[in-house]
């Protein structure tokens, strides 16, 4: 390993960032375009639903049970129909996701202890029906408390006290999604970008027969890996950085931790990422190749496994099992435990160590791949 | 370090692709300070076997060394004493013609004091010293070959391996490109220079013809020229050169008639017995012969007639 070699090699793969002036200008606009359409268009938060009310019964409680959807800030009541014809074309057409029915007689049977009433869902998307469902529960059993309590009143007794849960909700107080899904973005951007900008570099030399001419002369695979790691580590820091100073200031997302544990687990996942994208680049002769390997052991990971949105623990055992070897997953975890739960290395030690285990390993791995591609 | 004065040599080098015989036992030695040309159809071997002294490629079997240094075991060391150009221009396009030279200065850890001197001397033999700030794609060929071998020769190293370095340059680039490795070479520096330009076999001190994976000729350019003995050039000149050429075509001991210039060349076999025949042919036929000599051939025609030659064996 020499110096004078991996300076040199460094120099040699900044001038390349710096010339190419497109692909810099997309390595830099990146994350903002990501964290600016992710953070405002993915919202998991599910209000306003939209609901049509059938009904059938056209009596005081019937009108009181319509007020209470009314009244919930989780739906909008869009309008009212007289037939299932009106509420399933609404449904169809994507216009309502819910559809209340009370049938005739319901004030009467309600008055006479069991009230009925009909919810139609549209379950095509399961998550945001479960969620409205819920909703439409609750404001259902809030209104039938309502009446119990009322009928135990006017009997003259003492209604039994209702369990009242106190929900103080930590971390993510207002839960909203954001809050959650923009600091794992930033763990995204940084795997899709590590991925990009490294995944070529190798296979390019190839290419264009400068690799033949390097390995002629005394320098090490060790260094050229090293070299152009260290490259794009600069633009990749630069890019955390945008990301996170973004995430604070246009989505002010609480930063709860310490920024030096953020910068500290940053430069070790960004040498995760960058090694993981040149190993991709070191395996392949052609540009084309490169990048669909590329895509394949960062892109899809980083999004997938890394429980950015899509929570691991809910994914069977198999691919629970997978996500521990992407280290996207180590990464994700740090972020939105510095951001929201203000956590330090006291607890996100295992992950840190976990990365760099994985550094390491891609690193030999890539070292030993370039010395196979030698000879 | 090197007690036995030959730059390269290398003993029943083998490199075999698959059921592919690249280089098929090649035995060969170099004197240091030599311009050893390696000439060749295109697929005969000869960047295989400049990739395999360079350390680029494995041989399959047989040793080589370079400088001294063996191949297979020390092939670190030999990476610091030789320069390499590759078949393909090879520098970084979209750096500086200065940036090249520095990125190379420090590949091959040019010691501090003298780097300013090499890069100067290199710019100056390249000519490139007002371009360089120049981006590098936006040389010609023969600027860009230039700055290839300034590059390959940073460092001074005692050997150099240019793998068919003036493909693809005007021929005015292609001479002044000769001049500096003579001048190279002058100063002590072993060239091992491929190319399929057969006129350039001319300026090397020793020659080695490859044809598919094998030498089958290795001497100085005049050893080769005269050293023909089953192969002679006549040089005829006739009252009609199309009748002539019909008339001898098919005359036995005639190996090949082409016209050149105002006169005709003929390839026979035999100097004496195959001129009278000719001589004797044209007499019936009406035509005067005004000149019937033997010249020296060309390199382009020795090596047609040695590949011929190796052909037919092999039929």
């Amino acid at each position: 390993m020499s110096y004078r070699r991996f300076r040199a090699m460094f120099v040699k793969e900044l001038h390349h960032v710096t010339r190419d002036s497109l692909s810099l200008a997309m390595a830099l606009a990146m994350p903002m375009m990501m964290l600016l359409l992710y953070g405002y268009a993915l919202s998991l938060d599910v209000d306003h639903i939209q609901t049509l009310v059938y009904d059938q019964d056209g009596t005081t409680a019937s009108r009181n049970l319509t007020r209470q959807f009314q009244g919930s800030q989780y739906f909008q009541v869009a309008g009212f129909v007289n037939d299932y014809h009106s509420i399933e074309h609404a449904i169809d057409t994507s216009h309502i996701l819910i559809g209340v029915a009370i049938p005739r007689g319901f004030g009467k049977d309600l008055a006479n202890g069991s009230g009925k009433v009909q919810l139609l869902v549209d379950g095509s998307d399961s998550n945001t029906a479960s969620i409205a469902m819920g909703y439409a529960e609750g404001v259902v059993q809030g209104y039938s408390a309502a009446v119990q309590h009322d009928v135990i009143n006017r009997k003259g007794l003492k209604p039994p006290g209702p369990v009242d849960a106190r929900i103080r909700v930590w971390y993510n107080s207002s839960l909203e999604s954001k809050n959650f899904i923009v600091p794992g973005l930033i763990g995204v951007i940084l795997v899709i970008l590590a991925g990009q900008l490294t995944s070529l570099t190798i296979a390019r030399e190839w290419e264009m027969g400068t690799m033949e001419q390097v390995l002629s002369t005394p320098l090490r695979p060790a260094e050229i890996v090293l070299g152009k790691m260290l490259a794009y580590f600069v633009v990749g820091l630069v890019d955390a950085a945008i990301a996170v100073t973004v995430a604070i200031t246009v989505f002010t997302v609480p930063f709860r931790g310490s920024f030096l544990v953020l910068a500290v687990s940053t430069c070790l996942f960004l040498w995760c990422a960058l090694f993981t994208g040149i190993w991709a680049s070191a395996g392949c002769r052609t540009q084309v190749q490169a990048y669909q390997f590329g895509i394949l052991v960062s892109f899809l990971p980083g999004f997938l496994l890394s429980g950015f949105t899509f929570s691991i623990d809910t994914m069977p055992k198999a691919i629970q099992v997978l996500s521990y070897f992407f280290p996207a997953r180590y990464y994700v975890t740090i972020v939105k435990g510095v951001f929201l739960k203000g956590i330090g290395f006291r607890i996100l030690w295992v992950e840190m160590a976990f990365l760099v285990m994985y550094g390491t390993l891609i690193f030999w791995r890539t070292v030993k791949k370039m010395n196979q591609k030698v000879a | 370090m090197n007690g036995n004065g030959w730059g390269v040599e290398m003993h029943d080098l083998v490199k075999t692709f698959g059921s592919f015989v690249a280089v098929d036992h090649v035995s060969l030695q170099v004197r240091k300070g030599e311009i050893f040309g390696f000439l060749g159809p295109n697929g005969a071997g000869k960047s295989t076997t400049i990739r395999m002294l360079c350390g680029l490629l494995t041989p399959t079997s047989g040793t080589a060394s370079v400088n001294g240094l063996d191949v297979a075991t020390q092939p670190e060391e030999i990476r610091k004493s030789i320069g390499y150009m590759s078949q393909k221009f090879s520098l970084y396009d979209d750096l500086t013609v200065e940036e090249n030279i520095d990125f190379f200065t420090g590949m091959y850890g040019v010691p501090h004091e003298v780097r300013a001197q090499r890069k100067q001397y290199v710019l100056e033999m390249a000519n490139l010293t007002d371009r360089r700030s120049a981006m590098t794609r936006t040389l010609s060929g023969g600027w860009k070959q230039r700055l290839a071998l300034g590059c390959a020769i940073l460092h001074d190293p005692p050997i150099l391996f240019l793998d068919e370095p003036t493909s693809g340059v005007d021929p005015i680039a292609r001479r002044a490109f000769w001049g500096l490795i003579h001048d190279l070479s002058e100063t002590g520096h072993t060239i091992f220079v491929s190319t399929h330009y057969m006129d350039e076999a001319e300026y090397c001190h020793r020659i080695a013809l490859m044809y598919r994976g094998k030498v089958i000729a290795l001497g100085t350019p005049s050893e080769l020229k005269h050293g023909l003995d089953t192969h002679f050039l006549l040089n005829l000149e006739a009252s009609d050169p199309l009748e002539t050429m019909r008339a001898l075509e098919n005359l036995p001991g005639v190996l090949d008639v082409a016209i050149f210039g105002r006169g005709l060349h003929v390839m026979v076999d035999a100097l004496d017995a195959t001129s009278t025949r000719i001589r004797q042919a044209l007499a019936a036929k009406g035509i005067a012969v005004q000149s019937l000599d033997r010249i020296t051939p060309s390199m382009e025609d020795v090596f047609v007639a040695l590949i011929e030659a190796e052909e037919r064996k092999a039929a």
